[in-house]
């Protein structure tokens, strides 16, 4: 068996469709509605949760045989929080921009029950390799996500893209904006978010109809 | 039969022994890394200050820019003219210090741009006096700018800013930051033409009492050109940041009005 055995390799794909965190697991709900108003933020949330994610999983995974089952939340969480609290203050140190920008999602992370869900479900019971995949992977899924949303959002929300106005200018009227089509200020608002990540859900299951729950 | 794991001597024991190890590996981390981020605090000070004074590497309407890092000490050095700290107790300034005399009058005192706001916020609900600071600079025009900064609270926690004025108390300049206002919504009192629509607002009425800027929901002035409103245009779902803003402006700079007073009449 190879490195990369085909196994493995579902360990990063599942979680990208048919076993996506979000869309079929439901997790990960709360930051997906706080931060995917800007497309900048949901890319930047998916980075950070793929390094959290990849790093807990494989050291929760090492720690498995040792941790006392009573008390194995809290150490999960040690882990979540003591990993973020490092890179928070390494990036304040040498990249101080960088960290001003992900201030804001150091405490999402540590909330973001996809990560103690999949060290609960999947690192207390794998090796390290498999858990860094399982990690990358539903990272990876949740990541998928957050950015469609962000993008529908920050698209019809304020007519940007990353920050840039690609629809034309909203108090000058030009682009799109001349023929009377106005912003969606609803779609900042966190309940949008949600309706897209339900329209994601409905369109998925169509498609896949064993996903469909009796 | 029970495993080892499930022993409680072995779950305080692990309990003991992660703790010791995760908050020795936190707190050697943090010793490590305090000069360094203390250096960049300084240095972001030091640009907040320049950029509300309007040196900074803005172009067009982009993104904020401020100066770089290599050049911030010296600009600060030379476009900063003076450093005031004005001793403040209910709502009148009983000192006006230099920097020097500041530094002279207490030796726990640093550098007027380092005092914490927060702290002295903290000292004036106690009824102590609260030491405000003034950066005097001049614009490339000439004019002689005051910059002050202000602290507030935003939705989710804390805001901040620094506000340049001239002597009339018209806004000439304005920097807004956050701590961790909603990325997209709240956190966009960090962009530019949020920030820029507070050029020129006046903060004084025409009898001279001070009325400050209310963030104003609605689009009256979407343009934003009229600059004797007391108002700028909100930002779609952040009220409660946007109102924050209103508020710091109003509480914080209230406090300079007697200073400014005092160059009039001084005139």
């Amino acid at each position: 068996m190879g490195l990369f055995s085909k196994k493995d390799a579902k360990l990063i794909t599942d979680p990208l469709a048919d076993n996506n965190p979000i869309t079929i697991q439901v997790l990960g709900i709360c930051s997906a509605l706080a931060i995917t108003a800007e497309l900048k933020a949901s890319l930047v949330m998916a980075i950070a949760v793929i390094f959290v994610l990849g790093v807990g999983n494989v050291v929760i995974s090492l720690m498995r045989n040792i941790i006392p089952s009573k008390i194995r939340i809290i150490v999960q969480l040690i882990v979540v929080a003591t990993l973020v609290i490092i890179v928070d203050q390494v990036l304040k140190a040498f990249a101080y921009e960088l960290s001003k920008t992900l201030s804001v999602f150091i405490g999402l992370i540590i909330t973001n029950c996809i990560i103690m869900g999949r060290f609960e479900a999947f690192a207390l019971g794998n090796g390290p390799w498999k858990a860094f995949l399982d990690g990358i992977g539903n990272a990876l899924g949740y990541g998928v996500i957050l950015i469609i949303v962000g993008f529908f959002r920050e698209l019809l929300g304020s007519g940007t893209l990353f920050g840039i106005p690609v629809l034309g200018d909203a108090i000058e009227k030009t682009g799109v904006y001349k023929y009377g089509y106005e912003n969606n200020g609803f779609m900042l608002m966190p309940p949008m978010a949600l309706i897209i990540v339900g329209l994601l859900i409905w369109a998925q299951r169509s498609k896949n109809k064993d996903l469909i729950e009796d | 039969m029970e495993k080892r794991t499930d022993k409680n001597v072995y779950t305080i024991i692990f309990a003991i022994v992660m703790v010791v190890v995760v908050g020795s590996l936190l707190a050697f981390t943090a010793s490590k890394l305090k000069p360094a981020i203390t250096e960049n605090e300084r240095i972001e000070k030091q640009q907040n200050i320049l950029y509300a004074l309007g040196v900074n590497e803005n172009e067009g309407t982009g993104d904020i820019a401020f100066v770089s890092k290599a050049e911030v000490a010296d600009l600060f050095k030379t476009k900063v003219t003076e450093q005031l700290v004005l001793e403040s107790k209910d709502g009148k300034i009983i000192k006006t210090m230099t920097r020097q005399e500041y530094l002279d009058s207490d030796e726990k005192a640093k550098e007027p741009y380092l005092i914490d706001v927060k702290k002295q916020q903290a000292n004036a609900k106690a009824g102590e006096s609260r030491m405000l600071p003034l950066f005097v600079g001049t614009s490339e025009e000439g004019d002689t700018y005051y910059v002050a900064p202000i602290r507030g609270k935003g939705l989710w926690d804390a805001i901040w800013g620094y506000v340049a004025l001239d002597k009339d108390m018209i806004v000439r300049g304005a920097f807004f930051d956050h701590a961790g206002e909603t990325p997209g919504l709240g956190a966009n009192i960090k962009q530019r033409y949020f920030m820029d629509d507070f050029y020129g607002e006046h903060l004084l009425t025409e009898a001279g009492a001070f009325k400050g800027i209310t963030v104003a929901k609605g689009n009256a002035d979407p343009k934003n050109n009229d600059k004797t409103d007391y108002e700028v245009d909100a930002l779609a779902g952040a009220t409660i940041t946007g109102d924050g803003v209103a508020a710091m402006i109003k509480a914080d700079l209230k406090l300079y009005l007697p200073y400014f007073q005092s160059l009039k009449t001084a005139n």
